[in-house]
């Protein structure tokens, strides 16, 4: 660790930490950690500290006015709590979601009302304090896989509202398992001068006249899965949602570098966060599946103020006018037979192996014209062919989209046991190749052995985006 | 296994194929008419309207017997059923027994097989034909013996003697005339004597379901058959305008395109051929006209828009003092799909001007007429043999796609047309089942028993079924169409939309109405119950509403309600197993009951659900369901458990998830990721049924007891354990989290 | 020509090759159990089992599976002599309309392979891409459980079934 850290050159103006020396991009938040150890060596200490803030007795639902609930049930929603506090299979907001990183696990904590479990005896002020600092009750520091240096943005009134909603939730008496993170990453005073680097303690109150920016940037975090991070872990602001990861996903960049082919506009990006789908961009999966889900029923004018915000970042696409005609054009209704059935391979033309892989297994479904969302897109007009890399289809091609449990949505069979990884290897050339300008990919048939073997998370995740529970969640 | 016999033995050489109309003119043509025979004694079941013995069981000279009965199996283990009422009647070896069913050809015209009364109907009539039988046997063998029949016994297939002297069924035969009308009354066996009946016997389709034989009427491959695909049109109501169909033609294994008005398919050789030029032909067709259906968020309102005929079916009046509290409530219910899991398949042949047709109609007899008047073809010279195929649970899409196989058969003569429907045809042209709206009102006392209940149902006709031509998918798109029939109420007590709209439960004053809507926005016709499960759910869950408004426990409240005692019984049973009010459910979770008798006067079902409840995500998970059934005298107890955990299963599916989309411009609920129905993580954890067995006693028809009281358990257990009640099916996880709020 | 190795047996078959697997099976080489359900790899009636691992073979196409082990729920035995998976099925009595049955099986059957002791959520999960419309669910789990036994079991040997008296 201290190899890495011979070369880092803080940037501070810019919350951006150079590293001279070449470290391959990981995307891991705790080598943050690894970089703390060095600066808490040189004399940060004493920053660490952080005062317990006094227990309370858990507050009554009756303590908080309906409509502070309300509003902290859409504010928690657009923060995505739920996605990260929840564990497969486990109750909601009760932690304990693993998130394997390279330095060990990290388990999501329990955020419900419980006195023992959960952060039933949190004062308000104890919950702005870690919203805006990243610090627990107790005066711990929190790991940065809690987006506080995004949440710090939040203004307390939204915090307050937040904190009525969750100290009104069930309390779950489930403890979250202990960190398993390699010496010393689990000292948590190294933590403080993480953040003397990375953290810049929100409010800005120059960001809420924009509520789009304000939601995008803090609560919505949008950038801590859309932006590179640096080797630290920390968002390289000056490359802000150019482009990140996300649990084995790649999170595209989200401003002038998107690379969808079909430029985005505040409409079509309103819904598609909306509705989790967009006629000629697809439909959200992945990591963005569970964003979307808590979307759908949230106030709709913030969600039109987020994608309005994006599209802004994105630099086009504010008046319609200047959106170019569609890529593929969408049927009008009652125009041809409802096809669910795409049984019939268009003729696709070409002679090499990846045209007969596409053509037999995938023009059925994506060259069949049944309309998003329950049709396949097709892949002129899908931002995946064109991103930088091919990871995302290399994982819908594997696992396909689950079906979501009792709603309407799409349903695509995965093919790992079909495909092997020359096929996939074969049949993404022939697809970048086919429906894109762009360069070849390069490194795909590691990275498709890669991903197959579960070297990365790669799970596709329901669109309903509620992880497939078991069937008796009560044991 | 039998239905391979048949299937193989009349498909192995095409010459064959009409070898089968050999048996009694009388069985075929009886039953074409709903009235038994003037002056006919009171014969029981299906004898009423099939009284020859010979119609329904016939013994050769090794004493091999052989079945029929004009019930069909569709998954719902009819066939071993009725082997075993004959096997025990008869006394003869399972073994032994051969089953034909449903072949205008050779069974007995019983109508459909629907509405749970294959036991009570056809059940009944071979029951009754095997013991008359055996007696003639007996008879016969008292007469070669010189014996006094009262000293013999019928046992495996012969009849013995006191002094241990034995004539075999098939000696006994030879000369013996069955052709004879059965008795009204039979010596059948002492409940005490069954050795067969009652037992859980294998059933006999299963081996070859689960080791690929052939099992279906899609498993067939008759010398010489070809594929056959349909085109539909966009919407229901639109026509072909035009049609360039020499894309798909030139398609390589195409044999032709078959076009009569808006009717329109294509031939191949291989089934994937088929698909494809399908595919082209569809391509090169244009449609026109179509329906304008309701907006989809209107439903209700369109409904209740519409001209209604209104019957008043219960009106029972008693003076009674004082109000407590009265209670109204109104519930709703969108269209639903049977959703096969195998989309409907029919095999035609059309040869020497007889047009054979396979198929996994529910009612062979019924097909027969409707084709033959579509043809234009008399209907002895139409000849339809059942062959299973996959479950139906209602007028799905069997008998529409039989109309589309022998339309495209008659076009091509003497070559076995298979015709299987693509997934979004069947989920998109199967009648659904109607849209429905209960109202239910109800006054308490001061002691808490309802003194007054009011209740009506708003419902399209469930039966659009075969019968005349017109209601034939294709007769409609023909270039000289048919019309369908015009939708009439069905009488009670069955009756259809107002299945189980009378409660069983006894009111001092109690009015019904039925508010029939001749007009269907969507074409629809019988699913699984009827209105039962609509009905029913309505019916429980108000009855839980009114417990809560009298602080009564829910089962003790039906108990207060219910006179009948082997409803009461059911009720105590399941309450009993579950462990009903011990305890109080953890948040979260909540208990909920249900009972009916279906049709009240078919089987007695109570069930008890235990649900979790995710308040956050509106979430539903059924935990453990205990349901317990009278359906009198069990014949196949493990048959008769399979019948009702899949209706417990299927109708929780129905109860919270399913509902067929629609727009303007047609149905837009087209395969599974449209149509969304249970899969397996939200399978209960337990189930149990239990049942009370009622030796001797009439058999009660027990495929869709479980339908609606399985809704109403989950629908009260969901309203109990997420405190807030739904009444809008289904009650999907948005409108559950909707209703919890935050 | 298209090259199938089916239950054991090689197969030269002069078909299209963008032909799904399900067909193939069906009409070319008369296999009932892989059964037609959506076509989209929505349903699994259609499920077979490739190379060990459970495969939609309705979006299969056989050209892609050229030199790939391919079974069918007619590779696990007869009616005569019912292999461990159709013995189960059959004590259990696990079907009512059945048509969905053969590809739980097949599968299940990929899933003993690799997990020969499932608990019953790993059952319940790996059947998620199965329908069942008649709700016969609770026997299939029980019958999956109940092969699991007869394969653990050495003399799990494929006798004819006694049936099932429960």
């Amino acid at each position: 660790m201290l190899f890495f850290a011979v070369g880092l050159r803080l940037d501070r103006r810019r919350n951006m930490l150079r590293a001279e020396v070449t470290v391959p991009r990981l995307k891991t938040l705790l080598l943050g950690a690894a970089g703390a150890i060095v600066l808490a060596g040189a004399g940060f200490a004493a920053l660490a500290w952080k005062p317990a803030l006094d227990p309370v007795t858990p507050p009554t639902r009756e303590s908080f006015p309906p409509e502070l609930i309300r509003r902290g049930a859409e504010l928690a929603a657009i923060g995505d709590c739920n996605t990260c506090h929840t564990a497969p299979g486990g109750k909601v907001f009760a932690g304990g979601l693993a998130l394997p990183t390279p330095f060990g696990t990290v388990y999501s904590t329990n955020i419900t009302p419980d006195p023992e479990a959960g952060i039933g005896r949190w004062s308000e002020a104890a919950f702005q304090r870690a919203m805006r600092e990243g610090v627990d009750r107790e005066g711990s520091h929190l790991y940065p896989a809690f987006p506080y240096d995004h949440f710090t943005l939040v203004t307390e009134a939204d915090n307050r509202a937040i904190y009525a909603y969750l100290m009104t939730r069930e309390p779950v008496r489930a403890e979250t398992p202990a960190n398993e993170l390699v010496f010393p990453l689990g000292f948590r005073p190294l933590l403080a001068g993480w953040k003397l680097l990375f953290l810049e303690e929100g409010p800005r109150p120059e960001l809420e006249a924009d509520h789009g920016a304000y939601l995008a940037e803090g609560l919505g975090h949008c950038g801590a899965c859309h932006s590179p991070r640096n080797a630290l872990g920390a968002v390289q602001h000056d490359h802000a949602l150019s482009g990140g990861e996300a649990e084995g996903w790649y999170a595209y960049a989200v401003n002038q570098s998107s690379p969808a082919p079909q430029p985005w506009t505040e409409e079509s990006l309103f819904h598609y966060l909306r509705h989790g789908w967009e006629a000629s961009h697809g439909i959200a999966r992945g990591p963005m599946a569970p964003v979307v889900a808590n979307l759908a029923w949230v106030p709709e004018e913030d969600v039109r103020a987020i994608a309005g915000y994006v599209a802004r970042k994105m630099g086009h696409g504010v008046t319609p006018a200047t959106v170019p005609a569609p890529i593929i054009p969408v049927p009008g209704p009652g125009t041809s037979p409802t096809m669910a059935d795409s049984q019939a391979v268009p003729p696709v033309p070409g002679q090499d192996a990846g045209r007969a892989v596409y053509a037999s297994a995938c023009a059925s479904c994506h060259e069949a014209g049944r309309p998003l969302p329950f049709g396949g897109m097709h892949l002129k007009g899908s931002t995946a062919p064109h991103g930088p890399n091919p990871r995302n289809l290399i994982n819908v091609v594997l696992d396909g989209l689950p079906a979501a449990e009792g709603e309407r949505a799409p349903i695509m069979p995965g093919f790992r046991a079909v495909l092997t990884d020359q096929q996939i290897v074969e049949l993404l050339g022939y697809i970048r190749a086919a429906f894109t300008d762009q360069q070849p990919w390069t490194g795909v048939e590691a990275l498709v052995r890669e991903v197959r073997r579960g070297h990365t998370t790669s799970a596709s995740r329901p669109t309903d985006a509620v992880q497939s529970a078991p069937a008796d969640p009560t044991q | 296994m039998s239905a391979e016999l048949s299937r193989r033995g009349l498909l192995g050489v095409g010459g064959a194929l009409v070898l089968g109309f050999t048996l009694p003119l009388r069985a075929q043509e009886a039953g074409q008419s709903a009235t038994p025979p003037a002056k006919a004694p009171p014969l029981p079941g299906s004898l009423k309207t099939t009284p020859e013995l010979d119609a329904w069981l016939r013994i050769d000279a090794q004493g091999a017997v052989t079945l029929f009965t004009g019930k069909v199996e569709l998954g719902q283990g009819v066939r071993t059923a009725v082997m075993q009422i004959a096997a025990e009647e008869l006394e003869v070896p399972m073994e032994r027994i051969q089953l034909v069913s449903g072949d205008t050809g050779r069974t007995p015209n019983e109508g459909y097989t629907a509405g749970s009364q294959s036991m009570q109907e056809s059940g009944t009539a071979i029951r009754h034909a095997a013991a008359q039988v055996r007696e003639l046997l007996i008879g016969r063998a008292a007469g070669q013996l010189g014996l006094d029949a009262g000293s013999l016994r019928a046992e495996q297939g012969a009849v013995i003697a006191a002094d241990g002297r034995r004539l075999s069924f098939g000696e006994l035969v030879t000369g013996l005339d069955l052709h004879v009308k059965a008795q009204p009354e039979s010596r059948l066996k002492a409940p005490d004597q069954f050795r067969v009946m009652g037992q859980p016997v294998p059933r006999v389709d299963i081996p070859a379901k689960v080791t690929g034989g052939a099992a279906y009427v899609q498993d067939m491959r008759p010398e010489g058959m070809v594929h056959a695909r349909v085109v539909r049109p966009p919407a229901p109501g639109a026509r072909l305008a035009l049609l360039d169909s020499s894309a798909a033609e030139a398609l390589p294994g195409v044999l032709g395109v078959v076009r009569d008005g808006s009717f329109l398919a294509v031939v191949a050789e291989r089934e994937w051929q088929a698909i494809k030029a399908m595919r082209a032909l569809a391509a090169g067709a244009r449609w026109e006209g179509g329906p304008g259906l309701p907006e989809q968020r209107d439903l209700f309102a369109t409904m209740r828009a519409l001209p209604t005929e209104s019957y008043s079916i219960l009106d029972k009046n008693a003076p009674v003092p004082g109000t407590a509290k009265e209670l109204r409530a109104t519930y709703t219910r969108q269209y639903q799909a049977h959703g096969s899991i195998g989309p409907s398949c029919a095999l035609a042949q059309f040869q020497d001007g007889v047009m054979t047709v396979w198929t996994h109609s529910q009612g062979v007899y019924p097909l027969r007429g409707a084709l033959s008047e579509m043809l234009r073809m008399p209907a002895e010279q139409v000849r339809c043999i059942h062959v299973e195929g996959s479950g139906c649970y209602g007028h799905n899409g069997a008998d529409d796609v039989a109309a589309d196989a022998v339309l495209v058969a008659r076009a091509m003569p003497g070559r076995p047309i298979r015709l299987q429907w693509m997934r979004e045809q069947e989920q998109g042209w199967e009648p659904l089942s109607p849209a429905m709206i209960t109202e239910a009102g109800g006054k308490l006392d001061a002691q808490g028993r309802i003194i007054n209940w009011d209740y009506g149902v708003w419902s399209n006709t469930h039966n659009t079924r075969p019968g005349p031509a017109g209601n034939l998918l294709a007769a409609q798109h023909l270039a000289e169409p048919f019309t369908p029939a015009t939708p009439r109420p069905a009488p009670q007590p069955a009756g259809a939309g107002d299945r189980n709209a009378i409660p069983l439960y006894t009111f001092p004053n109690a009015q019904v109405m039925h508010h029939f809507i001749p007009q269907m926005p969507l074409r629809v016709s019988a699913l699984r119950g009827l209105g039962a499960f609509m009905n029913v759910f309505s019916i429980e869950s108000f009855m839980d509403e009114l417990a809560d408004a009298a602080g009564a426990d829910p089962v003790e409240f039906r108990l207060r309600h219910l006179e009948d005692e082997r409803g009461r019984a059911v009720i105590q049973l399941a309450a009993e197993k579950f462990g009903w009010g011990k305890g109080r459910p953890a948040p979260g979770i909540g208990h909920g009951f249900g009972f009916a008798r279906y049709k009240n006067y078919a089987a007695y079902c109570a069930v008890a659900a235990e649900v979790t409840v995710e308040r956050e995500t509106g979430r539903v998970r059924p935990l453990r369901v205990v349901a317990a059934v009278d359906a009198g005298q069990v014949i196949n107890p493990d048959g008769l458990r399979n019948q009702v955990e899949g209706a417990i299963i299927q109708s929780t599916s129905w109860t919270l998830y399913e509902s067929v989309g629609f727009t303007p411009n047609g149905l837009t609920s087209v395969d599974w990721s449209t149509y969304p129905m249970m899969r397996f993580n939200a399978v209960p954890r337990q189930m149990e049924v239990h049942m009370i067995d009622r030796p001797g006693m009439p058999f009660l028809g027990a495929g869709e007891t479980g339908q609606g009281p399985a809704a109403a358990a989950i629908g009260n257990a969901v309203a109990r354990a997420a405190g807030q009640r739904l009444r809008d099916l289904p009650m999907t996880r948005e409108k559950i989290k909707a209703a919890i709020g935050v | 020509m298209v090259n199938l190795k089916v239950n054991g047996q090689q197969h030269s078959l002069d078909i299209d090759p963008e032909t799904p697997l399900l067909y193939a099976l069906r009409d070319e080489l008369g296999l009932n159990a892989a059964k037609y359900g959506c076509g989209l790899g929505q349903c699994g009636s259609c499920t077979v089992v490739v190379d060990g691992e459970a495969v939609f073979s309705c979006v299969s196409p056989v050209l892609l599976l050229e030199g790939r082990e391919i079974t069918t729920l007619e590779g696990l035995g007869t009616a005569d002599a019912p292999g461990a998976l159709q013995r189960a099925f059959i004590e259990e009595q696990a079907a009512q309309c059945g048509y969905c049955i053969p590809g739980m099986m097949m599968r299940a059957q990929a899933l003993l392979r690799a997990n020969p002791n499932p608990t019953d959520d790993e059952i319940r999960s790996s059947l998620q891409t199965n329908l069942c419309r008649c709700g016969t669910h609770m026997r299939i789990l029980k019958a999956v459980r109940r092969a699991a036994g007869l394969m653990q079991r050495a003399d799990a040997s494929p006798t004819p079934a006694t049936g099932a008296v429960r």
